[in-house]
């Protein structure tokens, strides 16, 4: 059993604030990722959460109880740190052992444990052997084995896949995922990757400049972004954005007129909107689609060919787009093309970057990942 | 390629006379050591004589080496080991609980090693006197620890500066009290680097004369003064006083050349990775 709480988390360094007040709830038993830009406060963040750096103001609770005071190792936390961290002068089965060594747990005791956790990841056979000896990825489960070995309450990881090759992380991941059905424990892990957040997490939280953007599961965060910062952090390639004008808002929905002439209902709230304003129209490069009675036009400057998939930037009305279609297209560059999208798909920001909101919740934001767990769906914000 | 070859010639023999000019004033005091003090002042300078132990048998009959010598071990040694039982904490927590007066700290400290020795000889003196330790091991200990502190912290924080912050904090996340985490990671991981602060200190105490020649007489004087004493006072008798010089530096000479890689390689530590 294992909760965290963070209410109103400041950190100030040397008079700059770095975390601006950041309020997270996290289940027992939840994958949560912290994702954002490269400096946006993650890892300060979770550092704060470990106890390697203090609070400014604000409170963090385990299991309810206040933290702010309490020692890294009292907090009953385990940390995977970016460089693995490992002990470079002792042996694996060491540096999985050192905790229990500092706790004057018994010899017989602590192999069992280690053995225990290397059994888990796979490095029984390299017991004896010196970090420098390992390969990334065994250096990599031998830093999570020394976590494991802990038995926390709460396992925190720092970008653990960040140094790995991009095959190994890959399959680190579902190793990780793997782990958290196998330990049943509260993760929180910080990335930079929004292919990991999304593949990884129960909940997402995306920070920017030090401050929580948004709160959900991956698919809230895809269908309903709350801002255009989170609309274009999350989905890879980035969704396009255009000026749209708008010329009627009604109940069921904003109509917009874009560049071309094409005019498009999009179901979203329309309080706060009227006929002339101007918009930020976003639609993801999966959700445009050829059509040759398509509103748009334009013709293709480049064409990225995945097999799978193919994308297509096309330029039109000044502005250059990215279409993901079928690999099967035979289109070339400098071909002209129609297209078009369900006007359902598509978004729409208002002036201070915040997302319209849609009338009609995407169906999967609701459904969980596992089967019988703790609702994560239900605080969706 | 032949131009290349010519220079590696070049330098090397370059190397060579260096080190033959650094190294003569050695050989020279290592061979008159071996002379009869006629031979001693003969000029020109004879290379080739008989070789005697004559002086080595006077300067052994005139004073106790021996005690000199343990003098000089127990001040080199037990002024390093104090050095570095200040220096160890004092560079942790410059390395890895920076202020941003720690760079200027660290600056003060090595200028105090400009200011000529002499400069405060007088109060030192005094506060000896008055304490009682003058001509005692332990204030010479002091004296010598103190004189290396600055250059031992100075050294210990380059060699710690480069141990991971992340491995010392994935200490503590395992539950290493600040001792835990300077005893079972931050030494091991630095041992090379703390070895070779060591010897340098070691090096320095042995050699030092200054603080040695003013602060002692007979009881707790070192091997330095166990040189001077030759040198005085009825005149400079070579001979002997080269045969007791090198008496003297045998020991640290052979130390050195024992552990010339580990110095090397301890001294070079921060700079090659
Ligand atoms: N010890 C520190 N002193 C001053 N500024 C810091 C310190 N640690 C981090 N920062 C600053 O805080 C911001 C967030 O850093 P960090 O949490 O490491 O970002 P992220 O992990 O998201 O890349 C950065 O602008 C960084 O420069
Ligand atoms: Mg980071």
């Amino acid at each position: 059993m294992a909760t965290l709480e963070l209410n109103n988390i400041v950190k100030d360094f040397a008079g700059t604030q770095v975390i601006k007040g950041v309020d997270l709830e996290v289940k027992d038993r939840e994958f949560v990722v912290f994702v954002g830009p490269s400096g946006c406060g993650k890892s300060t963040l979770l550092r704060m959460i470990a106890g390697l750096e203090s609070v400014s103001s604000g409170d963090i609770l385990i299991d309810g109880q206040r933290m702010n005071e309490v020692g890294p190792a009292e907090r009953g936390l385990s940390m995977v740190f970016q460089s693995y961290a490992l002990y470079p002068h002792m042996s694996v089965e060491d540096n999985m052992g050192f905790s229990l060594r500092l706790a004057k747990v018994p010899k017989a005791e602590r192999r069992e444990k280690v053995l225990e956790a290397a059994r888990i990841l796979q490095l029984e056979n390299l017991l004896e052997r010196k970090p420098k000896a390992l390969s990334g990825g065994q250096r990599q489960r031998v830093a999570i084995g020394r976590a494991i070995v802990r038995n926390p309450s709460i396992f925190l990881f720092d970008e653990p896949l960040s140094n790995l090759d991009a095959a190994l992380r890959v399959q680190m991941r579902i190793e990780l995922a793997r782990l958290h059905e196998e330990l049943d424990a509260t993760m929180i892990y910080v990335t930079h990757d929004q292919i990991e957040a999304m593949t990884m997490a129960d909940k997402i939280v995306v920070l920017q400049g030090g401050i929580v953007e948004q709160v959900g599961s991956p698919m809230a965060l895809y269908h309903h972004p709350r801002n255009r910062f989170v609309a274009g952090f999350i989905g890879s390639p980035k969704m396009n954005f255009i000026d749209v004008e708008v010329r009627d808002a009604r109940g069921e929905g904003v109509s917009v007129r874009l560049p071309g002439g094409g005019e498009y209902l999009v179901p979203v709230d329309a309080s706060g909107c009227q006929a002339g304003d101007t918009l930020s129209l976003g639609i993801r490069p999966e959700h445009l689609t050829l059509d040759d009675n398509g509103p748009l036009e334009g013709e293709i400057t480049v064409i990225e060919r995945l097999g799978g998939v193919t994308s297509l930037y096309v330029r039109c009305h000044g502005e250059e787009w990215i279409l993901v279609t079928d690999g099967e297209v035979s289109h070339r560059v400098r071909d002209n093309v129609r297209f078009g999208f369900a006007p359902a798909r598509a978004h729409l920001f208002a002036e201070d970057g915040l997302a319209l909101t849609h009338l009609e919740r995407h169906p999967l934001v609701d459904v969980e990942r596992r089967q019988n767990r703790a609702s994560t769906a239900a605080d969706v914000s | 390629m032949h131009s290349s070859i010519t220079k590696k010639l070049a330098i090397t023999l370059l190397a060579w006379a260096i080190a033959l000019v650094v190294f003569f004033p050695i050989f020279w005091m290592i061979l008159t050591g071996f002379k009869t003090e006629g031979e001693a002042v003969a000029t020109p300078p004879s290379l080739f004589f008989e070789p005697t132990l004559s002086g080595y048998h006077e300067v052994m009959a005139r004073a106790d080496y021996v005690k000199f010598a343990i003098n000089s071990v127990v001040v080199s040694l037990g002024s390093t080991l104090l050095a570095l039982l200040i220096a160890v904490p004092a560079a942790y927590s410059m390395a890895f609980l920076p202020t941003p007066r720690t760079r200027g700290t660290l600056l003060w400290m090595l200028s105090t090693k400009m200011l000529p020795p002499v400069g405060v000889l007088m109060p030192v003196y005094l506060l000896f006197r008055d304490l009682g330790l003058l001509d005692s091991l332990s204030g010479l200990i002091v004296i010598y620890m103190l004189m290396n502190l600055p250059i031992v912290v100075w050294m210990l924080y380059t060699f710690f500066k480069d141990v991971p912050k992340d491995i010392l904090e994935a200490g503590r996340m395992d539950g290493a009290g600040t001792l835990q985490e300077v005893l079972y990671l931050l030494v091991p991981l630095t041992l090379p680097g703390i070895a070779s602060t060591g010897l340098l200190s070691v090096i320095l105490s042995w050699n030092e004369a200054f603080w040695s020649l003013n602060l002692t007489t007979s009881s707790a004087a070192p091997l330095t003064a166990f040189i001077a004493s030759f040198s005085s006072p009825e005149g400079l008798f070579w001979a002997k006083l080269s045969a007791a010089s090198t008496m003297a530096i045998a020991p640290i000479l052979i130390l050195g050349w024992m552990t010339q890689k580990q110095m090397v390689r301890g001294l070079t530590f921060g700079a090659v990775k």
